[in-house]
């Protein structure tokens, strides 16, 4: 029968309480999987959620990580809200890299210091326009977002892959599918010695601060919402559907494309085929697990991060596959999105059959 | 120019195999008002248990087939508990199943990289395959793939002929009527995702243990959302349905075959074509709109909770 | 007369076709069946009446094994029966026509028909017998039609039609009438009579009162989830019977005539307007005014056009601009939010979804239309002013909630309406239009509801209501139209027109139509 009845008001505990849970769950069925594997659990769980962040060196990449993450996924959860669903931002991410890695490439060797600044501007534009393209196509055309936005992903990476092994390859490369590497200063500049973390990561800070704001406040966000939670009321109230389609497909490529530009003028340096391990997916994640809540998806994104990082820590030292981490981000969208029914519903209660019953319970007739 | 062009269609039938399985399998799953965006992780959850199953039993493309049915259905199984039972968002739950059968199917890999299966031999039709030209493209193929012919006229006649049909078209539309006449929903459209399951299993079996008799990571390619796409280009008909995998089937041999054919487009550019017809395909489809309504289960994507 | 008897008196002759014993249902926040008997003779009409949520939707669901009561026992021509679903209730011989029709669209009438009926898949076959059955009934009925092209009254003809396949002993309708004209309602009743006739029980649920004293023999009473009465409705006053019902006198509205300025607010036209919904209606060439101080009122059946005006006058569908003007301002090219800027406010049929967004609290249901009351600056919300204005209308419109807090689905449909009316009533709007005002609402919150509009328009303010309620109209309305297959009537003042003029003009009979013209008419 059906175990679940409605709440007459959402939970605002399991809104939150369900995050917890689905990390709680994971790490359980994550021991399983540990001790199936003939490892035991609790140095796994060490190797991978503490060894990564006992040093200076750990805590800035575990933040060279979430940067990316959080960035795309503030965008993505506007999105999400209005239930448009961009599942394309790796596209979006590798067309940022491509429009600021070609201003890098045009200029080379000038060692103008309008260089960095024009890299970001065109990441951000090339992003925005891989965005607003399935934007015009579904309001243009009434065609779904989801797989149009995921089939351009695969487009941008195709298109990547020709650009690095044609036209931009470096000559000097040993014929390795990459451009050469940027100029210094092309490249955000390091905060540390010895570290990898870079100034792009005030761009998300001030990315994180502009959402928190925009949520908060603005009458568009909250229009938004509308059109998610109920599109009737929001033609209703006369809050253009299509408006938020753009606004929403445009402002997450937008961050997804300054995701790009700040990893190729970033860690990475230059343009190649693994500029992205999988951050425009990963981000989708972040934004559920977050709440689509700009704060939350700032300790989503360093959850998902520190699974990247486990990840490899446990490739190291327990010769375990890295595609672990993909297999618990996987594992921890289903127990969150589980554990989320909890928020507007809850468990059936069992029926009082035998208060007030006059009589016993009569053998019951099946009809028919 | 018939000899260059015989292996290019006979090979068209092949590529499009997947499609059509895991496209007949997303078509009655969304009969019944679900969309179930797990398709490319059923795939290659399918994918994978059926080349592990394949090369640890050596029970060869069958055994592996089997597999991949069995374990595309436990995957299905996931997102029906989730957006069936708990009323989880249907986009969000698939895209969830797509994430964990990448990751799973990864993780799995890892130790059959190395080893490779002997694939399957193709079966002339008596009589069919000595046609000309057609006999050779049609008839003298896997037995997969005559299989994909029956189970894709099996589905066109359930739907168009019988009882069950009906009702998977009845609770695709209003849950809440076949609800008050007292259909069980939830049961239903549990069978109509499982079969879908099942479907994208054998079709990432087929891949891994027959078209290409490798495990590669991520292998399907998007395939399963190009086989998502299909349903809406097919308007929801099977026959359609038919026409779309092998056109999308053709596109991918073509792509192998450029070369020969004199086509100089740099290789990664022309691999980058199916994505963007389907993206073509969903635009021309899509933009009229009476008949996208028409057709489209009205139920489709939202989900259906029964009180009382 | 009122008898005030058990109900285990035993009934005059025979064995009763159905017993309900001490039924109880419980739902976590409601008693919706609290120790409900009654019983239905062969042959016998028998009336439930009771007003909205009184409990008959959730008792009748009982009865056809939808809903599972937690105490109680059903008996079947004197046997306990334990009715499983709606499968074993038709098996029993019980069939249900439903309110909200059970009906697929994209389903011809003898598929619709299949998926009820058991016993071997051969439409042909099953065509032939819906033919009979319903000319035998004088249900005319062409089994391959699609069902969306079908009227509303001829919907209602395919489900009863269904029901009478199975050779019903028992037959529940559920609000038949709500979507008939009153000469539809005549003919329903002449085949139910028949029905009786050859022995067939029947519940009838209704909260009609003059219906239930021209058909049915007997009637149970239901207010609160409780019986509060048997009677013998002709032997009763429609006033009696209202007291069993709502336990006091009916409240009535009044309303002084208008006596301020009187000028058009809102014009519409030659609106014409085609669809590009498959299943929607075109509509053609109306002409409306409605002046300030005045309530218009469009009669017809949902399905006519209804939907497809009411998105044209708000705003959430565009037409050329000068077919609607809103004061002296041509508006038919404007979209919801500029028309609101305009003066004028909406009330939709649907609340929970398109008036309010169900999951949001009030405060965030009141910036729905509201944030124009200086919620906004420079585009940043004032959520203060919001919660402030949501708990003006709670305290005004007598909202019975927990507070602006509350999430919009919590409230029952009467205060959701009550909040919903309230808040665009607060914007101080020229021109109100409003959908099915009181749907589902209960009688106190009708009335009082009913009285708001009343009241505004006697302030000046131009009122439309689109309403398939005739009384209602007539209660409140100046001057009444009629809505039949995508045409308007002209509206005539309601002195001047009856009911059963109404009724003709519901079947699209009226001057500047065809008769037969459409298909969406009853």
């Amino acid at each position: 029968m059906h175990l679940l009845e409605p709440r007459a008001n959402p939970s605002v505990i399991m809104r939150w309480a369900s995050p917890a849970l689905a990390v709680l769950l994971t790490l359980f069925v994550g021991s399983l999987l540990f001790i199936a594997l003939k490892k035991d659990p609790l140095e796994a769980f060490r190797v991978f959620f503490i060894d990564p962040l006992n040093s200076a060196y750990g805590w800035s990449e575990l933040l060279l990580k979430a940067s990316p993450l959080i960035l795309i996924a503030q965008g993505l959860a506007i999105g999400f809200k209005a239930r448009i669903y961009n599942i394309g931002a790796e596209g979006q991410l590798i067309m940022g890299a491509i429009f600021g890695g070609g201003v890098a490439l045009l200029f080379e060797g000038t060692g103008s210091s309008f260089a960095l600044p024009a890299m970001v501007l065109a990441g951000a534009l090339g992003g925005a326009l891989w965005g607003a393209l399935p934007a015009l196509l579904k309001t243009r055309f009434n065609a779904e977002e989801t797989l149009t936005t995921l089939m351009l992903a695969y487009v941008a990476s195709f298109l990547l892959s020709w650009l690095v092994s044609g036209p931009w390859k470096d000559p000097g490369g040993m014929n390795f599918p990459q451009t050469v590497m940027f100029a210094a200063t092309s490249q955000f500049s390091m905060l540390a010695d010895g570290l990898r973390l870079n100034t792009s990561v005030f761009i998300t800070a001030a990315a994180v601060a502009a959402f928190y704001l925009f949520t908060k406040k603005s009458l568009l966000a909250y229009a938004i919402t509308v059109g998610g939670e109920a599109p009737a009321a929001a033609r209703y109230a006369g809050f253009s559907s299509k408006r938020t389609v753009w606004f929403a497909l445009t402002i997450s490529g937008l961050t997804a494309g300054l995701a790009g530009i700040a990893e190729v003028a970033g860690p990475i340096g230059q343009l190649n085929l693994n500029i992205s391990p999988g951050y425009g997916y990963a981000a989708i994640i972040v934004a559920w697990i977050g709440r689509l809540h700009p704060v939350g998806i700032v300790g989503a994104g360093l959850l998902m991060a520190l699974l990247y990082l486990g990840g490899e820590q446990a490739q190291l030292a327990l010769q375990l596959p890295a595609a672990i981490t993909g297999l618990f981000q996987g594992m921890l969208l289903f127990f969150l999105l589980g554990c989320d029914a909890f928020i507007d519903y809850r468990l059936r209660r069992r029926k009082r059959r035998t208060v007030a019953a006059t009589k016993p319970a009569v053998p019951v007739q099946e009809a028919a | 120019m018939i000899d260059h062009l015989i292996p290019i269609l006979a090979g068209t039938l092949a590529a499009a195999t997947p499609l059509v399985f895991a496209g007949l399998g997303e078509l009655v799953a969304e009969k019944s008002g679900v969309i179930n965006l797990g398709v490319e992780g059923m795939i290659l959850i399918g994918a994978i248990a059926g080349f592990a199953f394949a090369t640890q039993t050596g029970g060869g493309a069958g055994a592996g087939l089997i597999a991949g049915a069995v374990a595309g259905t436990l995957a299905a199984t996931l997102f029906a508990i989730l957006s069936l039972s708990l009323g989880a968002n249907q986009a969000a739950a698939g895209l969830a199943l797509t994430i964990f059968g990448i990751g799973l199917s990864a993780f799995i890999g890892q130790s059959f990289v190395s080893y490779s299966l002997p694939g399957l031999k193709p079966w002339d039709i008596p009589l069919l395959s000595d046609i000309p030209v057609i006999g050779r493209i049609l008839f003298h193929q896997d037995w997969v793939v005559y299989l994909s012919w029956v189970v894709a006229l099996a589905v066109a006649w359930v739907l168009a002929k019988t009882r069950l049909g009906l009702l998977l078209k009845a609770v695709g539309e209003s849950p809440e009527s076949a609800h008050a006449i007292g259909y069980p929903v939830i049961a239903i459209r549990y069978g109509a995702v499982l079969f879908g399951g099942a479907m994208a299993g054998i079709a990432g079996a087929y891949l891994s243990t027959v078209y290409t008799p490798l495990w590669v990571q991520n292998m399907s390619a998007g395939r399963g959302w190009i086989a998502v796409a299909l349903v809406v280009f097919a308007t929801w008909k099977p026959g359609r349905l038919m026409l779309g995998a092998y056109l999308f089937g053709g596109m991918t041999i073509l792509q192998l075959h450029a070369q020969g054919l004199g086509i100089r487009v740099p290789s990664q550019l022309m691999s980058a074509i199916p994505y963007a017809a389907t993206v073509l395909v969903l635009v021309l489809i899509s933009r009229d709109r009476k008949l996208l309504q028409l057709n489209l289960p009205a139920s489709l994507g939202k989900s259906f909770m029964p009180g009382g | 007369m009122l008898t005030t008897a058990p109900l285990d008196h035993p009934p005059p002759t025979g064995e009763p076709r159905l017993q309900l014993l001490h039924i109880t249902k419980r739902y976590p926040s409601v008693v919706a069946n609290d120790d409900v008997s009654l019983t239905v003779m062969p042959g016998e009409i028998h009336a439930v009446l009771g007003e909205n949520g009184a409990g008959k939707s959730t008792l009748m669901k009982v009865i056809y094994g939808a809903v599972h009561a937690d105490i109680g026992e059903i008996m079947w021509n004197g046997r306990q029966v334990h009715i499983a679903n709606p499968a074993a209730a038709r098996a029993l011989g019980i069939g249900m026509v439903f309110q909200h029709f059970s009906l697929f669209e994209t389903l011809s009438v003898v598929e619709n028909i299949a998926l009820v009926i058991g016993g071997k898949f051969d439409l042909p076959a099953l065509a032939e017998r819906v033919k009979s059955v319903s000319e035998k009934y004088g249900l005319p009925l062409d089994p391959n039609r699609l069902v969306h092209s079908l009227s509303v009254g001829e919907r209602q003809r395919v489900e009863i039609v269904r029901c009478l396949l199975q050779n019903p002993q028992l037959l529940i309708l559920d609000e038949p009438t709500s979507v008939l004209t009153p000469q539809a309602v005549r003919k329903l009743f002449e085949t139910l009579r028949q029905l009786a006739a050859e022995g067939v029980s029947i519940l009838y649920i209704s909260h009609k009162l003059h219906e239930i004293q021209e058909l049915c023999d007997t009637a149970t009473v239901m207010r609160g989830g409780k019986v509060t009465g048997h009677a013998t409705p002709r032997n009763e006053t429609p006033a009696s019977m209202a007291r069993m019902m709502i336990g006091r006198e009916l409240p009535v509205c009044h309303a002084e005539p208008y006596t301020g300025v009187s000028a058009p607010v809102l014009q519409v036209r030659g609106l014409t307007q085609p669809t590009d919904d498959p299943f929607g209606t075109p509509l053609e060439g109306i002409d409306l005014t409605v002046n300030s101080g005045e309530i218009v009122g469009i009669a017809g059946i949902s399905g006519n056009g209804q939907a497809e005006l009411l998105a044209a006058l708000s705003g959430e569908a565009l037409v050329a601009s000068d077919m609607v003007r809103v004061g002296d301002k041509p508006a038919g090219a404007l979209n919801a939010a500029q028309r609101r800027d305009l003066g004028l406010v909406f009330v939709p049929e649907e609340r929970l979804g398109r008036g309010a967004v169900p999951s949001l609290s009030l405060t965030d249901n009141a910036l729905l239309t509201a944030h124009r009351q200086g919620m906004v600056k420079n585009g940043l919300v004032n959520y203060a002013a919001a919660k402030d204005f949501a708990t003006r209308d709670i305290a005004r419109f007598d909202v019975r909630t927990g507070g602006a807090a509350s999430a919009a689905r919590s409230l029952s449909g009467g205060n959701l309406q009550k909040f919903i009316v309230g808040r665009e009533i607060m914007q101080t709007p020229k021109l109100m239009i409003v959908a099915q005002p009181t749907w589902g609402v209960d009688v106190g919150a009708s009335a009082f509801l009913r009285q708001t509009l009343i009241d505004l328009s006697r302030q000046g303010v131009a009122v439309l209501v689109i309403s398939e309620e005739l009384e209602e109209l007539f209660e409140i309305c100046d001057r009444i139209a009629v809505l039949a297959g995508g045409k308007l009537s002209e509206a005539v003042p309601k002195q001047q027109t009856d009911a059963e003029a109404i009724g003709l003009k519901m079947s699209g009979l009226f001057a500047g139509t065809t008769h037969g013209g459409s298909h969406a008419s009853a």
